[in-house]
């Protein structure tokens, strides 16, 4: 859904800027220049020099990159409205140079009928202010067996299909999803975890658990899944995303399924990059995560998966969840944790460790979802909507959950430190986020 | 004087888990929990160490003997004790745990002895309260003062626990005994091996420093101590071993098994026995069987924490 922004009619020009499209590879410093809501123009030529009659901001040789495209973002709208709403979400989002928020249907009720999917993107359209698009579930209520109207969804605006947090189980209806969804070209989106073997585990299988003396799982119950589905889609020639991988043994069946070209991609979410079962530290549950959160090697694992483009997506996984599902002791609390705000700083503290280039990591939350979802956004070029970012790489900053948008303050970052931070963030040509110690620095 | 000796290496505010103890605080408390078992054979047992004191049982899963355990050691040191049995009550109401945490911390007890089903519970009550707080068992984490008053059976029985073979049998999964023995017999510098089928081995038990059978006949070879676990009702039938029966056949404490074990070794439970699935009926009885002590031991060590926690409370 694209926003009609009026403030968006008038031209900016961004001069002096390092300007970084993962879509073609550019990294160059050059100039910007948006005009009705669209870039217009892109070049070395408006490095110094902008046209008359426009707004000009001096990015201080700092990154223009494209706004980020975050493909799984759980809000609490509708039915769980004091978690998240669309609003908080995508002011959040917004804060962390998140212009594009893929929302899911694990809702109340959940978004599995046209109509839904039409008051989302009504809600969206009125109270957000990046743009918000849906993934449709694609079974009744989530529940792993009646498919849901998939051509009349996508119609209606669903860039995607999903089962939300839960695998589904039966075979035959996996099958006949993933057969249905390829006539029209629909991208199906799956969580995988055997759900027989993870009932009652609360993190993942191994020493730290085992001390713990929590239930886990093992990480086999991911992988296990993956290969059923990678079989699905090679008989039916489905278009298949794994949601998001957490170990290494996943990113093997991923380069089976390639070696074979079949259309399989798959993602991980920023805290699988970023942290491991260790951070659980005494019970902490804003580190209980579904997936878990696995072993150090698993999470070294994934990085190189998203360096050596195995993994195609990195997403946020925001998932707000409050006191009432929190405040518990560890098994008994709620899986997730929020993650758009903090989603490019915690990213980019791979960048500094030497992890990853900033060329794969930034494609991975840009180019490569949108062109996933069909969406325009995502890139530099003359004529894309003009959802940009401007980051500073250098600028330290420390979790504040005070400061926090999320409606929600369940944050495994809370008191991180940070490198990096987003200066201004602009959706369709409007400034929708200014960081406040800006002009300061 | 031991009280001081206590109060020098037992410098804790919590008794949360074992696994962070050294051996000179387990040995403090050790020879304190000696001395309270000596007044608890007199005929006069009443102390006043912790007169005017108040003591809250906060017991979120049913318990009968660790309960009165605890009820019992801390009148027997003067306090006044209050049972709280919330597993049917404020929790059915949907209050969190924290919040039943925020609402006694008001009444300004002196120390809280919890139980909780969930793992890591009495831990994060803990951090909300005031008071002192004993972990009297949070799901298959810890149980600290079984594993002390263990520990304590074993070393008036042998004169030691260093250099003994201690075999722990049964549910290792879902027990936070097995977890919180191995913690105080390995940092006590004894042997620790766990007998069990698979299925009720958590992974990666080995890390814990402890070496690991499947089979029990081999397992208890030279055993100078067995420590039998309870198998669970619900687990018995199909989910993690195939019946009582089967259990019984491979892993139950039979004489054929205990012939195994060195011809003085001491046989322990936890308890409550299911006597004829983890342990013949004739075994638990036997000479060599120090269950009973345990249960008196249970209450002396329970002494010993409540003494020495309360060295540190405030206005001592």
């Amino acid at each position: 859904m694209r926003r009609n922004g009026n403030a968006g009619d008038g031209a900016t020009a961004f001069l002096n800027a390092r300007i970084i499209d993962p879509a073609s590879g550019r990294d160059q410093p050059g100039g910007l220049l948006v005009k009705h809501g669209v870039i217009a123009d892109v070049g070395d030529h408006l490095r110094r020099n902008a046209p008359e009659n426009t707004k000009v901001i001096d990015c201080k040789g700092h990154v223009l990159c494209p706004g980020l495209v975050d493909m799984q973002v759980f809000t609490g709208e509708p039915g769980l409205e004091h978690r998240e709403t669309l609003k908080t979400a995508s002011h959040a989002a917004a804060a962390g140079g998140v212009t594009t928020i893929v929302v899911m249907p694990d809702t109340e009720p959940v978004i599995d009928q046209v109509a839904l999917v039409d008051f989302i993107q009504r809600r969206a359209r009125d109270n957000a202010i990046v743009n918000v698009h849906v993934m449709a579930a694609m079974t009744r209520g989530l529940k792993g067996q009646e498919m849901t109207e998939i051509g009349l969804l996508q119609r209606a605006g669903a860039v995607a299909f999903t089962n939300g947090k839960s695998s589904i189980a039966n075979t035959r209806v996996m099958r006949n999803v993933l057969l249905y969804a390829k006539d029209f070209g629909a991208l199906i989106v799956h969580h995988t975890e055997d759900p027989y073997l993870t009932e009652g585990a609360v993190m993942n299988a191994g020493e730290v658990a085992t001390r713990l003396g929590l239930p886990g799982v093992n990480k086999a119950a991911e992988t296990i899944v993956l290969e059923r589905d990678v079989r699905l889609v090679e008989m039916t020639g489905g278009r298949y995303h794994a949601a998001q991988l957490s170990c290494a043994d996943s990113l093997a069946v991923i380069r089976s399924a390639r070696a074979r070209k079949l259309p399989v991609t798959c993602g991980v979410s920023i805290n699988h990059l970023t942290l491991n079962e260790n951070d659980i530290g005494p019970y902490r549950t804003f580190f209980r995560l579904k997936p878990p959160l696995r072993s150090e090697e698993d999470r070294v694992a994934m990085v190189r998966g998203l360096a050596g483009g195995e993994i195609d997506v990195v997403v946020s996984s925001h998932d707000p969840q409050d006191a009432d599902t929190k405040r518990h002791p560890f098994a008994e609390a709620a899986d997730g944790a929020i993650g758009l705000e903090t989603l490019l700083a915690a990213a980019l503290r791979l960048y500094h460790n030497g992890e990853i280039g900033l060329m794969p990591l930034l494609r991975a939350m840009t180019s490569n979802p949108a062109q996933l979802l069909g969406l325009s956004s995502g890139r530099i070029a003359k004529g894309a909507p003009a959802d940009l970012i401007l980051v500073d790489l250098g600028q330290p900053w420390v979790v504040d959950k005070a400061e926090i948008r999320a409606r929600s303050k369940n944050s495994p970052f809370d008191e991180s430190k940070m490198q990096g931070r987003v200066l201004l963030t602009m959706v369709a040509g409007k400034a929708v986020y200014q960081y406040a110690g800006a002009e300061r620095g | 004087m031991t009280g001081s000796l206590a109060h020098a290496t037992f410098a804790r505010r919590h008794l949360l888990t074992c696994d962070e103890l050294t051996a000179q605080e387990i040995n403090a408390l050790l020879d304190l929990a000696d001395k309270a078992a000596e007044n608890n054979r007199q005929i006069n047992k009443k102390r006043d160490v912790l007169r005017g004191r108040t003591l809250i049982n906060l017991f979120f899963e049913a318990s009968t003997r660790t309960q009165s355990s605890f009820e019992l050691a801390g009148k027997r040191l003067g306090a006044d004790v209050m049972n709280m049995n919330v597993s049917g009550s404020s929790m059915q109401k949907g209050e969190t745990l924290i919040d039943t945490a925020m609402t006694l911390n008001a009444m300004r007890p002196d120390i809280l002895v919890v139980r909780h089903h969930a793992a890591g519970a009495v831990e994060l009550l803990a951090q909300k309260v005031d008071c002192s707080v004993i972990n009297a068992g949070d799901g298959a984490h810890q149980h600290p003062t079984q594993a002390l008053l263990d520990a304590l059976t074993i070393r008036r029985a042998k004169g030691r626990v260093a250099g003994l073979t201690v075999c722990v049998c049964g549910d290792i999964m879902h027990s936070r005994v097995a977890r919180s023995n191995i913690n105080v017999l390995n940092t006590l510098g004894a042997r620790v091996r766990v007998i069990a089928p698979s299925t009720l081995l958590p992974t990666s038990i080995d890390r814990m420093g402890v070496e690991v059978f499947t089979d029990m006949t081999a397992g208890l070879e030279g055993a100078d101590i067995i420590m039998m676990l309870r198998l669970q009702r619900e687990r018995m039938q199909g989910s993690y071993v195939p019946s009582t029966r089967e259990y019984f056949h491979f892993f139950g404490l039979d004489y054929e098994k205990l012939a195994r074990a060195k011809p003085d070794a001491l046989i322990m439970h936890p308890g409550p026995m299911n006597r004829g699935v983890e342990i013949a009926s004739t075994i638990a009885d036997h000479s060599r069987s120090v269950i009973r002590e345990q249960v008196e031991m249970g209450v002396a060590v329970r002494m010993a924490v409540l003494e020495a926690l309360a060295r540190q409370l405030p206005n001592h």
